[in-house]
């Protein structure tokens, strides 16, 4: 446990006066050291004090949480027929949110693995708080496909087991891929999560001073002591973990782009959907990271480990994503008009200047002009103010991005197959609802769990100062 | 915690303190270190001097320390390999067996083992595998959870995982003598260096 003569100590420890620019503390204007890195970022979980925004946002998440209850007792009480759902748009808004959401997922391990094998140290800072954002984004993704099915409670019939029907799931179908690619997803990042943690949660629970919390924290830690050898185990997973993570995002998306893609309807059987489905996820997930970074490293003041030079770096991720999305745009656009395809072209007419060619241009808007064009300024990545309001442009023109998608089904080969979509009530509450959820578990980690990796910072710091001089977490693996 | 253990009692000899569990028998001797460096330059000593049973603890890995200790290459490479080739043939025949003989589906013609439909899968599968065993591998080679840890007895070992290093050298060492380590460790110039008791 700390006691008073640890902090002084620590603290006497000669000044650096090149410090790691990521780890510059700009409260005291004294440099982190072990002990204060920890404190930092452990006494936000254990202090138990909370900012005001904490509870802004916790109870605004609980509200929305309420209108998911209701909308989800409701719908298995009258069936799917409450949302706007029919039959030339099956789906609906249950696709179009499953796939936004799971899209923002993908940031969180695109920065915890990819960012890792890339040697990228920034990615410390951030690499937990959106990893537990995966985690939750994830769960909602998997809250709608569940809903859709109309009895949800036979969920398991999507998975192989025996049973005296001898019946097996179709492995041909996209569908059955998706429920093995979320699952995997799930399970795969929860555990890349959870094994980040036990480093953080052992630091935790000897930096305790209540007794629940060095029960709980004790137990979720698993006895962890820091021991050379199991340090070295533990780097070797968490590499290859951050290996086997890389190619796991890139094929969750391209499995969920695969739902549309293997069809053949005009306009969603392009090759250009694989990538372009990862692109526009990575592009919302980091928006998802820096929109909800910006107010919690605000409450919280840790703006010694958010620095707006991360803001910067986010930026730069998202302008690059934002034009390989653009560039997916402009491609089905040309494709269709250079393939001379009288469907797709037509399809194409109707989603830009059709019925619903508002949400074409709304995509347009939000996603590929407004962002696009501020994000070029330093000034502007460097701002949180702009960079909120970019962010949030980024998540609608990407839930309007898969709108669109779903809404292409409205005009298909034959006119006689035409119809009209519009959500209901309860489409919007599902949706509100599934954005609670999210609220609601992300302040609970917010509040019981370290936001920032403890360990990883620690070994950022100067070796002055008692860090690693700077090397990130797999760089001792063998 | 000040030493209890007579030499005849001696930790080596750990059959004759089992008989009596109310002996408190050592678990070794634990010096603390300031910097990562000097905990792992304590251990190279160690080893240079001849001690074969010793860890290294610290908040942060420092791999110097898993050098010293010998330890150059973890073996979970090979586990998450098995583990994921495992589940990668297993996902596969899996499908094989329900799409081509279990439950076969005449989809717009196509042949029953058509192979490359199965592939999203098999890589799901694959990964999922490695993950699992990376995980549960890393626990129970670890010998994780354990809640129990003698080194948990100290007074300043929780500082582990905030801003010390230590090192222990345990009592079933072959060449473990509790003053004469103690000694040793001494002129390594630790913070502190404590025995530990079981």
């Amino acid at each position: 446990m700390a006691t008073a003569s640890s902090t002084a100590r620590s603290t006497e420890l000669p000044l650096e006066p090149e410090m790691h620019p990521l780890v510059r503390s700009t409260y005291d204007q004294k440099p982190h050291g072990l002990v204060s890195v920890g404190d930092a970022i452990g006494n936000v979980v254990l202090d138990g004090k909370h900012p005001t925004g904490w509870w802004i946002g916790f109870l605004a998440g609980f509200a929305m949480l309420q209108i998911l209850a209701m909308a989800v007792c409701w719908l298995f009480y009258m069936g799917v027929g409450i949302w706007g759902i029919n039959v030339p748009v099956a789906w609906g808004f249950a696709i179009v949110n499953f796939v936004w959401w799971i899209g923002i997922g993908h940031a969180g391990t695109l920065i915890s693995a990819v960012l890792l094998l890339l040697h990228q140290k920034w990615r410390t800072s951030i690499n937990r708080f959106s990893e537990a954002m995966t985690i939750f984004a994830v769960m909602c993704a998997g809250l709608f496909p569940l809903l859709h099915m109309g009895r949800p409670w036979f969920f398991y019939w999507l998975y192989p087991f025996p049973n005296v029907a001898g019946v097996w799931p179709q492995f041909r179908s996209p569908l059955t891929w998706d429920v093995f690619a979320v699952t995997t997803y799930f399970t795969v990042s929860l555990v890349f999560w959870y094994l980040g943690l036990v480093p953080d949660l052992a630091a935790l629970r000897d930096q305790a001073k209540k007794r629940w919390q060095q029960v709980v924290y004790g137990l979720l830690a698993l006895g962890w002591r820091g021991s050379a050898i199991h340090w070295r185990r533990y780097e070797k997973v968490y590499l290859i973990l951050g290996g086997i993570s890389t190619p796991l995002v890139l094929s969750v998306h391209t499995v969920v782009s695969f739902d549309f893609a293997v069809s053949i309807v005009p306009l969603w059987h392009a090759t250009i959907f694989p990538p372009f489905f990862v692109a526009g996820a990575i592009y919302s997930g980091f928006a998802m990271v820096v929109a909800i970074a910006i107010p919690v490293r605000k409450w919280y003041k840790l703006e010694d480990f958010f620095s707006d030079h991360h803001l910067d770096i986010m930026g730069k991720v998202m302008l690059a994503t934002g034009f390989l999305v653009t560039y997916g745009y402009f491609s089905e656009a040309w494709m269709a008009w250079y393939g001379h395809t009288l469907y797709e072209w037509g399809t194409t007419m109707e989603r830009m200047f059709g019925p619903y060619g508002w949400s074409y241009w709304c995509l347009i808007g939000f996603n590929c002009v407004f962002p696009l064009t501020f994000l070029w300024s330093k000034k502007i990545r460097r701002s949180p103010f702009w960079m909120e309001l970019i962010c949030i442009s980024v998540l609608i023109g990407m839930w309007f991005e898969r709108y669109v998608i779903v809404i292409t089904l409205t005009r298909e080969y034959i006119p006689a197959g035409w119809g009209h979509y519009a959500p209901t009530l309860w489409d919007y509450a599902t949706m509100v609802g599934s954005l609670g959820l999210f609220l609601f578990l992300f302040f609970l980690f917010l509040r019981y769990l370290p936001m920032i990796s403890i360990t990883e910072m620690r070994e950022l710091l100067p070796k002055k100062q008692g860090g690693g001089g700077g090397h990130s977490i797999m760089e001792n693996a063998p | 915690m000040s030493t209890t253990v007579t030499p005849g009692h001696a930790p080596g000899h750990t059959d004759h303190a089992h008989a009596d569990p109310t002996v408190p028998v050592a678990h070794g001797l634990l010096a603390e270190f300031e910097t990562g460096d000097a905990m792992a330059h304590a251990i190279e000593k160690a080893v240079a001097a001849g001690y074969t049973h010793l860890d290294g603890f610290s908040p942060y890995p420092v791999g110097e320390a898993a050098d010293a200790l010998k330890f150059p290459k973890s073996e979970m490479g090979p586990v998450m390999f098995i583990g994921g080739l495992t589940g990668a043939c297993s996902g596969f025949i899996m499908q094989y067996w329900a799409n081509t003989w279990g439950y076969s589906l005449n989809i717009g013609g196509r042949p029953y083992f058509s192979w490359p439909s199965f592939v999203p899968i098999t890589f799901e599968m694959m990964v999922l595998t490695t993950a699992l065993s990376g995980f549960f591998g890393l626990l129970a080679i670890c010998g994780l959870p354990r809640y129990n840890y003698p080194l948990f007895n100290s007074k300043t070992f929780d500082r582990a995982t905030r801003d010390r290093f230590f090192v222990c050298i345990e009592a079933t060492d072959p060449k473990y003598d509790a003053a004469a380590t103690r000694a040793f460790l001494n002129d390594l110039h630790p913070l502190s260096v404590e025995e530990v008791m079981e």
